[in-house]
């Protein structure tokens, strides 16, 4: 089931094209008079007579020419009048925009707008498909939502299923209770490196390196503290059953602190961070249609949960079998 | 568990450590020297932010230091001899409670040797009282968390090293509040500001020492 799951999710996460969208726009500053615009959209279908037009505060000019070079580039011709209003133009080609294309010199009370707008073209899906929101910065790697994100919901649903097995080791010191803890946490741990090792790919295609100080990343850090020293501390007795009771002991008290950690004490804090949803930075929610993407990311995070859950059964009985050879 | 259980472990550690001044001139001579060796290193001055970030990890590792011991005494027979006298639960109290004015005191007077050796030009700007609450709950918050995870690392029967282990994850988060709480109220800005943080850190000692209430008579069953 959750290799299916994967699979579905693996491959539509990978395979679905994103929607168009233009990506580059050249000069980045105009001024009064004949400008020539070169536009390079992202899997776009540029086509002789498409709707094009600059945007400025509910302002609007009409290209004199619009010369479409291939389905993905253009050279749009534009007679731009001085007195515009706000310092930044937009472009929109096909219903597309590229919001603040232009730094607009020689402001003034506002102009009059052509007769191209407004009524904007919607933008053109038909013969496409199923295709996942196209967004500056992130581009493609809005696939990668697919796989980051579910790590981390795979790490703390394994802590949380060790915390568990913590405390029913407290009651009475059942080894296989110990046994299933210690295999949540490691695999836990593999998750945590797994979603350090996307969120700094990621990271870095989005903001430009692999390690940003960000709460979510400290609180990543600690976490996987944590449960390398709970590995150690295991290491280090040689008792069975005290061994058990010890470890329990210190994994209820880092889970408690940790959840503190990651949820309470950002909040206290207030520390802006770079992730979605965080520090006025819009979060995948209020992306347009994002419906497209919850098709695929709730199989996902499905998929990867139940893999954690199913490797740590599979460790958790191994444990069970050597320790029942070394008997 | 009782008050007068509490009180009577209290009075021993006290009798204890008068008895072995040794203990106490230790930590003392350790805070010291950390302060006259980054004294040495700086050679200067340095800006509100180091300042207190140097204080505050020469506090992490005093309180280690410190705190390591707490647990150490114990050997096995004392431990049987305490656990037939009182509840385990008065034990990690009192030890709690002692730690934390140790941690108290200590941090204070590393305050005033910093203060000596490193200059007080920093806190000039600096709102005192915020200040020193910060010190005071930042010490009280590392004793906290220490307790218990020395109580562990001496069950395991590895002492300083093992506790550094377990313990700096747990005390990073605290240390992350208090350090920013004391930049704040070097900086001067308003309690309005501040108090956030210290209710903050309040609340993360009380769900410590909780903690350390409930799990301990775990801990010490054989």
């Amino acid at each position: 089931m959750a290799v299916v799951l994967l699979l579905i999710a693996s491959i539509a996460g990978l395979r679905v094209p994103l929607s168009p969208a233009l990506v580059h726009v050249s000069p980045s500053r105009i001024m009064p008079g004949e400008v020539m615009i070169d536009v390079t959209g992202y899997n776009t279908r540029f086509a002789d007579g498409m709707r094009t037009y600059l945007v400025n505060d509910n302002q609007y000019v009409c290209p004199i020419s619009v010369d479409v070079i291939d389905a993905t580039h253009a050279r749009i011709v534009a007679e731009v009048p001085a007195g515009m209003r706000a310092s930044m133009t937009d472009i929109v080609v096909q219903g597309m925009t590229y919001p603040g294309a232009f730094f607009t010199e020689s402001l003034g009370e506002g102009i009059e707008s052509g007769s191209c707008a407004p009524t904007p073209p919607k933008l053109d899906l038909t013969g496409l498909g199923f295709t996942f929101p196209n967004r500056s910065i992130l581009y493609e790697s809005i696939r990668n939502l697919f796989f980051h994100v579910p790590m981390w919901f795979t790490m703390i649903a394994l802590m949380g299923i060790a915390f568990w097995q913590s405390i029913k080791v407290l009651g009475n010191t059942d080894l296989e209770r110990d046994r299933a803890a210690r295999s949540a946490v490691q695999v836990g741990l593999l998750f945590c490196g797994l979603g350090l090792v996307t969120g700094a790919v990621w990271a870095r295609a989005t903001w430009g390196a692999f390690w940003t100080n960000d709460v979510k990343l400290n609180g990543a850090a600690v976490t996987a503290l944590i449960y390398l020293a709970y590995l150690v501390l295991r290491g280090s007795i040689p008792d069975l059953y005290k061994r058990a009771r010890l470890a329990a002991i210190y994994n209820i008290f880092a889970f408690v602190l940790l959840v503190l950690f990651l949820f309470v004490v950002p909040r206290l804090n207030a520390i802006d961070s770079l992730h979605p949803g965080n520090g006025g930075n819009s979060g995948f929610n209020d992306l347009d249609l994002d419906n497209r993407l919850r098709i695929v990311f709730y199989p996902a995070v499905a998929g990867w949960v139940m893999l954690g859950i199913w490797m740590m059964d599979l460790r958790t009985r191994t444990a069970r079998l050597i320790e029942q050879m070394d008997r | 568990m009782r008050a007068s259980e509490i009180l009577s472990i209290l009075r021993l550690e006290v009798a204890l450590d008068l008895r072995q001044r040794a203990s106490w001139g230790g930590m003392l001579l350790y805070v010291v020297s950390a302060v006259y060796v980054s004294y040495l290193a700086v050679k200067g001055g340095l800006g509100v932010a180091l300042w207190n970030a140097l204080f505050w990890i020469i506090l992490l590792f005093a309180a280690f230091n410190a705190l390591s011991r707490s647990f150490q005494r114990e050997d096995q027979g004392r431990q049987l001899y305490l656990h037939t006298l009182v509840h385990p639960r008065s034990v990690v109290m009192a030890r709690t409670l002692y730690n934390a004015f140790t941690m108290v005191v200590l941090s204070l007077l590393s305050l005033l040797f910093y203060a000596l050796f490193l200059g007080t030009a920093v806190l000039e700007g600096a709102d005192l009282g915020q200040f020193l609450v910060a010190v005071v709950l930042g010490a009280i918050g590392f004793a906290t968390v220490l307790t218990l995870i020395a109580a562990i690392a001496a069950r395991a029967g590895n002492g300083l090293g093992l506790m550094a282990i377990l313990g700096f994850p747990l005390v990073l988060p605290m240390l992350l509040a208090v350090m920013r709480a004391s930049k704040l109220s070097l900086d001067g800005v308003a309690w309005s500001v501040t108090s956030t943080y210290f209710g903050g850190l309040l609340l993360l000692d009380v769900i410590t020492v909780t903690l350390a209430w409930l799990l301990f008579p775990y801990l010490w069953r054989d």
